[in-house]
């Protein structure tokens, strides 16, 4: 079983191949266009941000997680109203955490996933408001009845998604 | 050194450049044309998959729905003709209101903005962000949309377009936090501005504390922010309370439901022009009514010595031989036979001006129905509709009918069968007949 050490831990560290690599995110975009127009509830989901947050985790390596995150909330930009970058950043910033608390973290384990995620949506959220009204100047509004809810629920579905994506892993 | 901080260092590069693209876009104010060709990749990359599985699932439900599914179809298309038939009525009532206000926004030479021309498109996608709230149509440049037109659908409007690639647009929806609408509310015509929550509800702002609004007011379109035409509905009121400092909290449902949009309008063209009174303004919604009846069809003058009563005693007044109108609407309305020769005489001299109309039914309605006194009667709910609008003819019906004439109109209660209904006359904002449709 292939290992790497950083600080005196031992913890593994995953790869995917090219076509989950590149299609996991494509799929979690397409979904995220898609199903909020047939499902409503669904938009309260933020499938390229859990997306992030476990090739991020797996990878161990911020670098990689940083330049996913980037990928995929630029992406994501792509598809919306506001300019481009917003979700960049805010995903940028929230692969690279996602990657170096991996190091750190037993981010095997549902309940620290499920805290994990819950997080990392808190401050997703936080960097994307602070980007969207202090450079962008979108009069956007942060709701924290919403916020919780939506964390809660990209908490949940996160678990299981996780779970799912872990049979893609291959161990280096 | 670099070694140490090269993960840092890499991460404040990446955010750098994109905070540097980010200034770059926000320093062209908004223009969505320099990330167009990015944008454009992004979405032809996403929407064929869109378009096909809308397309697959449009097509499994209609064949589900067209050759499966029929039950209650029968007894739904019965109960939409009889709903047919009561609008047909309502509409030619109405349109008499709609005239007059022509009438008058003419006098005052108002400028009214009428929609020409729309193209029907279909609900693909959306912007696959839960913090926007807009949706992608599968209509674009090559179907004649540009940017800022408005989106509607027959139950109110939807949002703008907000950006157009050659085959989708992406349209912003009202609901969205940086949209902002111009609208008013129906019966106090308080002026406010409609913008989206995070939760994706929306809020009449800037309305003060001591104004009077209710949940239920219907809120429509201002045309204030040229995007959508006047009078065009929004929704409804549904909670009022005080908000921050001294303006109220007013959220308001939108009438059409945008969560579960599937087809929408774009309105490509609108026209502002003056409104223009018809040429013809004799034809009321009177006229247009009694044509529509079965029971009044065209008759020419009956000559003098066929007729009885009431038409006898209009010939009887030579200086009213050409308008003995009123005779009929009260005799329409049901009461003919009671005292037919006074109600044609006493209503002649006092309103000399309904319609031509009526003048022909005159002997038929009279030889006909001698005796009836049924206001239910196909002819008698075309009068008796038609008395509304003339119900100062009771005044002078002195002796002849004096409670007919004041009878409430009861057009929905008979089911004519109509010959082909007459086109009303345009009232603004109704959309028009739409350029294609969704496939």
């Amino acid at each position: 079983m292939p290992i790497t050490y950083t600080s005196e831990e031992q913890i593994e560290v995953y790869r995917f191949s090219i076509p989950v690599t590149v299609g996991v995110p494509l799929l979690a975009l397409f979904l995220q266009a898609f199903l909020p127009r047939r499902v409503p509830y669904f938009s309260y989901l933020d499938l390229p941000l859990l997306v992030t947050i476990f090739f991020g985790m797996a990878r161990r390596n911020p670098i990689s997680g940083l330049l996913t995150g980037a990928a995929i909330g630029l992406a994501q930009d792509m598809m919306g109203p506001y300019p481009i970058g917003i979700y960049g950043i805010a995903k940028t910033v929230v692969g690279y955490l996602a990657s170096s608390l991996g190091v750190k973290l037993d981010v095997e384990n549902a309940g620290t996933r499920l805290l994990v995620t819950l997080g990392f949506y808190l401050i997703h959220a936080a960097v994307y408001f602070t980007v969207a009204r202090g450079m962008v100047n979108l009069t956007l509004n942060w709701s924290w009845s919403r916020g919780i809810l939506a964390g809660l629920a990209n908490a949940v579905v996160g678990v299981v998604l996780y779970f799912v994506l872990d049979k893609f892993k291959q161990r280096t | 050194m670099l070694g140490r901080y090269r993960n840092l260092t890499i991460l404040v590069g990446v955010l750098f450049l994109q905070v540097l693209g980010l200034a770059v876009q926000v320093k062209r104010s908004g223009d969505a044309s320099s990330t167009r060709l990015i944008r454009v990749w992004a979405v032809d990359l996403i929407t064929p998959f869109e378009r096909g599985l809308v397309w697959a699932q449009n097509g499994a439900s209609n064949v589900w729905h067209d050759y499966f599914f029929l039950r209650g179809v029968r007894a739904e298309n019965r109960q939409l003709k009889d709903q047919i038939e009561q609008m047909k009525l309502a509409q030619a009532r109405l349109s008499e209101d709609a005239i007059q206000a022509q009438r008058l926004q003419s006098l005052l030479a108002f400028k009214e903005q009428f929609i020409t021309k729309t193209v029907a498109a279909q609900v693909i996608g959306s912007s696959g962000s839960d913090l926007s709230r807009s949706i992608y149509i599968d209509k674009g440049e090559n179907a004649g949309l540009k940017a800022d037109m408005a989106v509607i659908t027959a139950g109110g409007i939807v949002g703008k377009v907000w950006l157009v690639y050659p085959s989708t647009s992406l349209v912003l929806m009202i609901n969205d936090q940086s949209s902002g609408v111009g609208v008013f509310l129906e019966k106090s015509r308080l002026q406010g501005v409609l913008r989206g929550t995070p939760n994706g509800e929306l809020i009449l702002e800037r309305v003060m504390n001591d104004e009077q609004v209710a949940a239920g007011d219907t809120v429509l379109s201002s045309g204030g922010d040229q995007i959508f035409p006047k009078g065009l509905p929004v929704g409804k009121v549904s909670e009022v309370g005080p908000g921050r400092e001294m303006f109220l909290s007013v959220k308001v449902n939108p009438a059409a439901d945008l969560s579960r949009l599937e087809e929408v309008l774009v309105v490509t063209e609108k026209q502002e022009r003056g409104a223009v009174a018809e040429s013809g303004t004799k034809e009321r919604a009177a006229d247009i009514l009694a044509r529509r009846l079965p029971s009044v069809p065209d008759k020419p003058a009956v000559a003098a010595g066929s007729v009885p009563a009431g038409d006898a005693a209009a010939k009887s007044q030579p200086n009213n031989a050409d308008k003995p109108a009123n005779a009929s609407v009260t005799k329409l309305g049901g009461k003919a036979a009671t005292a037919p020769s006074a109600a044609g005489s006493a209503t002649v001299a006092g309103q000399p001006s309904t319609g031509e109309v009526l003048k022909k039914e005159v002997p038929k309605k009279v030889v006909q129905k001698p005796a009836s006194g049924d206001s239910d009667t196909n002819g008698g709910a075309g009068s008796a509709a038609l008395t509304g609008s003339t119900g100062d003819a009771s005044n002078g019906t002195s002796s002849g009918a004096p409670s007919s004439a004041n009878s409430p109109a009861k057009p929905a209660t008979a089911h004519p069968k109509p010959a082909a209904p007459q086109p009303a006359p345009q009232t603004s904002p109704q959309p028009p007949a739409t350029e294609d449709s969704p496939h």
